[in-house]
């Protein structure tokens, strides 16, 4: 059951992020807008999440399932690497911070505006 | 077609990186989340991998590409929980600590998605100079 949770949750959240990623071409061809949109609201919404309820099902269905799916570790750096090889040294160092910077800044956040809700 | 693709490749990629994390939720004493670092550094390799030996000749077919790399290895890795855990262990344990997972995770996903990349790509060359 809980596998199942998380596989329909895995589903939906994969399919949110290539739609989004088919929507939002990188700005100006350097900078992905796609992966870094869906990072960042991903961990404002599982923040969110952790600091509202205690864990349960919607954890596994919302948390494990759809926002660690709708995110991504992988396209990031594979994104940077690109980057590097096309020697785009300043977009690519901005991608880096912004992403983890406003990413834990932003789970964060949400975290604490789940807890206060 | 590719929405479907990506959809199961999902799903697998997130019922994958669940079962790594019950698997090493023993690992260690500390709080320090193994299970989202392996998910997150083995899908930095695999999909460097793959997008190297797709770089000179597109040697995998692109509805597997899409199926694979960004449903599957997509899903498996995950930005989000790390976010989540790197504050969690700040609150847990220490700075230090949190800032070693970020550490660690920046540097070594790095490595290995270069170092993917240019394994695929030499491969991808040599695709190419054989016909």
């Amino acid at each position: 059951m809980n596998i199942l949770l998380i596989a329909i949750g895995g589903f939906l959240g994969a399919i949110t992020r290539y739609f989004i990623a088919n929507k939002f071409p990188p700005i100006k061809g350097t900078f992905p807008s796609a992966t870094f949109f869906v990072n960042l609201t991903g961990s404002f919404l599982l923040g969110f999440l952790m600091g509202i309820m205690p864990p349960s099902k919607w954890t596994l269905f919302l948390g494990i399932g759809f926002l660690g799916s709708y995110t991504t570790f992988s396209t990031f750096k594979v994104e940077l690497i690109r980057q590097f090889q096309e020697k785009k040294w300043k977009p690519a160092l901005a991608y880096m911070l912004l992403s983890y910077f406003g990413g834990i800044l932003l789970a964060f956040l949400g975290f604490l505006s789940g807890q206060n809700l | 077609m590719n929405y479907l693709a990506v959809g199961i490749g999902g799903m697998a990629g997130s019922v994958i990186r669940y079962m790594i994390s019950l698997g090493t939720m023993n690992v260690g004493t500390a709080a320090f989340p193994y299970g989202t670092f392996i998910a997150n550094m083995l899908g930095c390799l695999i999909l460097g991998l793959l997008t190297g030996l797709n770089e000179q000749k597109k040697i995998i077919p692109k509805p597997i590409m899409i199926g694979l790399g960004t449903g599957m290895i997509g899903s498996l890795t995950t930005f989000s929980t790390f976010g989540v855990e790197t504050v969690r262990l700040y609150e847990a344990s220490s700075i230090y600590m949190a800032g070693i997972y970020v550490l660690l995770s920046a540097g070594i996903g790095l490595l290995l998605a270069g170092g993917g990349f240019y394994l695929g790509q030499k491969r991808s060359g040599k695709e190419v100079t054989n016909g």
